[in-house]
């Protein structure tokens, strides 16, 4: 807290939170932040994943309670949780995912749970007057009758923004509305958003893209590991220092580790990505040598994702060729890579990673199966064995091999994960956002696996966008719009790694 | 971050050997949920009839039930694989009738084509599998909604078996069409044993086989069951066959039972299945359930309709009655077992 500035402006901050902790289990997702934003300005809000914003934000719109600390609106207490209200007319937040619904027109969403009524009965000429007056009013150029599902990202968050306005909220929250926008629809959004500042509208705006923050921000907060590190105005906080705000100076071991040891140039390459196009990635190429960990890092849309999910099989490619151990890989056939030698961590451990109604036994054999016994049938004992040898293996804390996965904390679910990749013996291992959502032990111990898989000589790619995942990488590769842009070798600073990033 | 402290590390990977014990028991233990239900069912019987508990009575209860047993493992496995089959109880009727109908001749209603008895028999199964292959096709391939396919093609079936028969009754089939329920071993009859095997050979394929560990996986995720290389396409499909099939048998048993085919045959069956199923604790969301549970739901079922008879409820009340025993034993089984049903 030390360098926050005293506020810009004159009069009270239109939000404001006083040392607000909250914690969920064992994670200390916020400890004594805090952030004040005066009315009319542009508040950018930054930190990396897990820093604790999406937290702040869920409490400074009201959807969660804070453990200790207050929030004031105009120097006011905020109104009770339950007043959900009362919160309406004081903040609403713009998500990346739309809060729409598809079906009803513009109109109807725009008036939604308050519809105007005639004796009881809901009036649509009055409805369809009312919202295009909201729309009118604040400048969004949609037809009220037009089908919401059918509306482009960019004009959907202008409804949103919009209806936000209408509850008389004059402070919006957007949530990485760049994200999903490409260059001219998010000149158009800056355009729209200083229109609206000079209506008197106050933004927080959250964005991994720093230029923006330059952009469009006049003060700036930063959040890292729960913590409130500092707020100034944008114009005292060059990039360099806003990154290193970001990031932290830490020593790393890991890092120095990996930078000295000795890359294995002359051991045989196990997966090799030859001119590889797809959906969302075109002409990529690299290989990875047995004993190697390559990272590939880059903003969500960035296309990683897809590059990894295509050597896996979970994805296809339409170009090029993915050889394993010499073998070619089909596009998107997963028994294929099973085959090949293909251990995968799949992105979302909740949509592919794990079938939440089964026991932990079945989730880590479930690639397995057919090994465990003669004919198809699971021999118990083996399977009891493989199980337990996982389980044991990734230290995952559990009440043993039947309990169900559900029940498990988010850290042991994705050592689970991790089980299940490392089960069929793989030559190969695909690994995305293998720490996501878990806390700070569990992703130690997942990354001491990673360091202990390249050990035993597995090819590793590292698909993520945390530092401390790539910091385990002999090299990592910055992918851009769906192409390699970048290559740091080992020892390279968080500095440097993000403003590749981040494109600056 | 901070470096985690090594000492608790230690004591995280011992796997902890003996809560998983008692864990399992609890599990097993949910299973039995349905058995007080029918211990308490088997009291009531006792006191309202002498003859409930004669060896020839629990006869009678499970060579009625033989039939019902197959469709309510059919649907099962389907509901475990996390879709619906609503067309098995035309199944049920229509794979028995064109079986008999290519084998009897025209002045019994049949094609007139008079083909040897096995054919018939092998055509009862093979339409079976057909509409459980066409259910899977429009399902699987065209991914098209499952309730909805396979209510439509309960009304296209059924329609088609009252067109084929134009409403009439089949009866002096061949012997073959009765040899389930006529051929007995140790006192019951065919039928009973092939329900018992059939359920014998799901329950250890469903707990022992990747096949049916696989229709767990997919019921309880599809997306995690295709990112573990299981080929969740081909086997969804394979399981609307199988069911079509097993569906095609229990017709056949129930043609035995009564002794001819009649064109409702398994009118209004479907729901009596999904009682079952649910009762026995089949998650209608899929992924959840044993065949163990599955065949107390059966059971349960066969043993109140057996009381009801032997109560001699007036006919006209026992449809009644029969819900709200239903409803009775959905509630037992769910306190029993201390689990949402879905």
């Amino acid at each position: 807290m030390s360098e926050s500035s005293p506020p810009g402006g004159v009069g009270l901050p239109i939000v404001e939170a006083i040392g607000v902790s909250k914690r969920y289990g064992a994670t200390l997702a916020l400890s004594e932040a805090g952030i004040r934003v005066m009315p009319g300005e542009s508040h950018a809000l930054v930190g990396r994943n897990g820093a604790g914003k999406s937290t702040l934000v869920g409490i400074l719109t009201g959807l969660r309670e804070p453990d200790s600390g207050e929030v004031r609106f105009s120097g006011q207490p905020a109104p009770p949780i339950s007043d959900r209200e009362a919160w309406r007319g004081q903040v609403a937040c713009v998500y990346q995912h739309s809060t729409i619904i598809p079906d009803l027109t513009v109109g109807e969403n725009l008036l939604i749970n308050r519809q105007p009524t005639r004796r009881g009965l809901i009036s649509w000429g009055a409805l369809r007057r009312q919202a295009r007056e909201i729309l009118d009013q604040w400048n969004v150029a949609v037809s009220e009758d037009m089908r919401a599902g059918d509306l482009k990202v960019e004009a959907r968050q202008l409804v949103e923004i919009a209806r936000a306005l209408s509850y008389g909220a004059r402070f919006i929250i957007l949530d990485e509305p760049t994200a999903q926008l490409d260059g001219d629809e998010i000149k158009r959004l800056f355009v729209r958003m200083r229109e609206l500042q000079a209506q008197g509208v106050t933004f927080l705006f959250i964005s991994h893209h720093l230029q923006e923050v330059y952009e469009i921000c006049q003060e700036v907060t930063v959040l890292r590991d729960a913590r409130h590190i500092i707020s100034a105005p944008v114009a005292n906080l060059p990039k360099d220092r806003l990154i290193e705000a970001m990031t932290g100076e830490q020593v790393n071991l890991g890092s120095a580790d990996t930078a000295g040891r000795t890359p294995a140039t002359d051991a045989a390459v196990a997966l090799e990505v030859r001119n590889i196009g797809g959906e969302d990635f075109h002409d990529v190429s690299f290989a990875v040598r047995r004993g190697e960990v390559v990272g590939i890092s880059g903003a969500t849309s960035s296309g990683r994702v897809g590059v990894a999910e295509a050597v896996a099989g979970l994805g296809g490619f339409e170009s090029g060729s993915i050889t394993i151990n010499s073998r070619p890989m089909r596009s998107g056939d997963v028994p294929t890579a099973l085959a090949l030698g293909v251990g995968c961590v799949p992105k979302s451990r909740h949509a592919q990673g794990l079938v939440l109604t089964q026991p932990v036994a079945d989730n880590v054999t479930m690639t397995i199966a057919r090994r465990l016994g003669p004919l198809g049938f699971i021999a118990p004992r083996r399977r009891a064995e493989a199980a337990t040898a996982a389980i044991r293996r990734l230290g995952v804390v559990t009440e043993g091999p039947e309990q169900l996965v559900a029940s498990l904390s988010g850290g042991n679910q994705q050592k689970v994960v991790m089980g299940r990749a490392l089960a069929n013996a793989p030559s190969v291992l695909v690994l995305m956002d293998p720490t996501a959502g878990v806390d700070v032990k569990s992703k130690e111990a997942l990354l001491q696996v990673v360091d202990d898989m390249r050990r035993e000589g597995k090819a590793i790619l590292v698909v993520s966008g945390e530092l401390e995942d790539l910091r385990t990488c002999d090299r990592v590769l910055i992918m851009r719009h769906g192409a390699v842009v970048a290559e740091h070798e080992a020892g390279w600073s968080d500095n440097a790694l993000v403003a590749s990033i981040e494109g600056i | 971050m901070s470096v985690a402290n090594p000492i608790p590390q230690t004591s995280i990977v011992e796997p902890r050997v003996a809560p998983t014990a008692a864990k399992i028991v609890v599990a097993r233990l949910r299973d039995l949920a349905l058995l007080p239900a029918l211990a308490l069912l088997v009291v009531i019987g006792t006191l309202v009839s002498p003859v409930f508990l004669t060896s020839g009575n629990i006869n009678t209860i499970l060579t009625s039930s033989a039939a019902l047993a197959l469709v309510v493992l059919a649907e099962s496995l389907v509901i475990i694989t996390g879709k619906f089959d609503l067309s098995l109880e035309s199944v049920y009727g229509f794979a028995p009738a064109i079986g008999a109908m290519v084998v009897v001749p025209a002045a019994n209603f049949g094609f007139g084509f008079e083909l040897p008895t096995f054919v018939g028999i092998l055509v009862v199964l093979l339409v079976g599998g057909l509409i459980g292959f066409i259910n899977g096709f429009m399902v699987v391939r065209l991914r098209l909604s499952a309730f909805i396919v396979t209510l439509a093609m309960l009304i296209i079936v059924r329609g088609m078996l009252v067109g084929a028969t134009s409403g009439r009754t089949l009866f002096d089939l061949p012997d073959a069409f009765y040899a389930l329920m006529v051929i007995t071993f140790l006192g019951m009859p065919l039928a009973v044993w092939l329900a018992a095997f059939a359920f014998f050979v799901a329950g250890i394929v469903l707990r022992y086989h990747r096949l049916g560990r696989a229709l767990y996986a997919i019921g309880g995720n599809p997306e995690a069951a295709r990112a573990a290389g299981i080929r969740v396409e081909r086997i969804t499909w394979g399981v609307y066959v199988l069911a079509g099939v097993l569906a095609a048998i229990g017709g056949l048993e129930i043609t035995g039972y009564v002794g001819a085919i009649s064109a409702n045959q398994g009118n209004g069956l479907i729901f009596t299945v999904f009682a079952a199923a649910v009762i026995g604790g089949i998650s209608l969301d899929g992924g959840k359930g044993t065949m163990f549970g599955a065949l107390t739901g059966v059971l349960l079922l066969g043993v109140v309709g057996n009381l009801l008879t032997l109560a001699q409820v007036p006919s006209f009340w026992i449809q009644a009655i029969y819900g709200a025993i239903i409803l009775g034993s959905l509630m037992v089984a769910r306190f029993a077992s201390g689990q949402s049903q879905e």
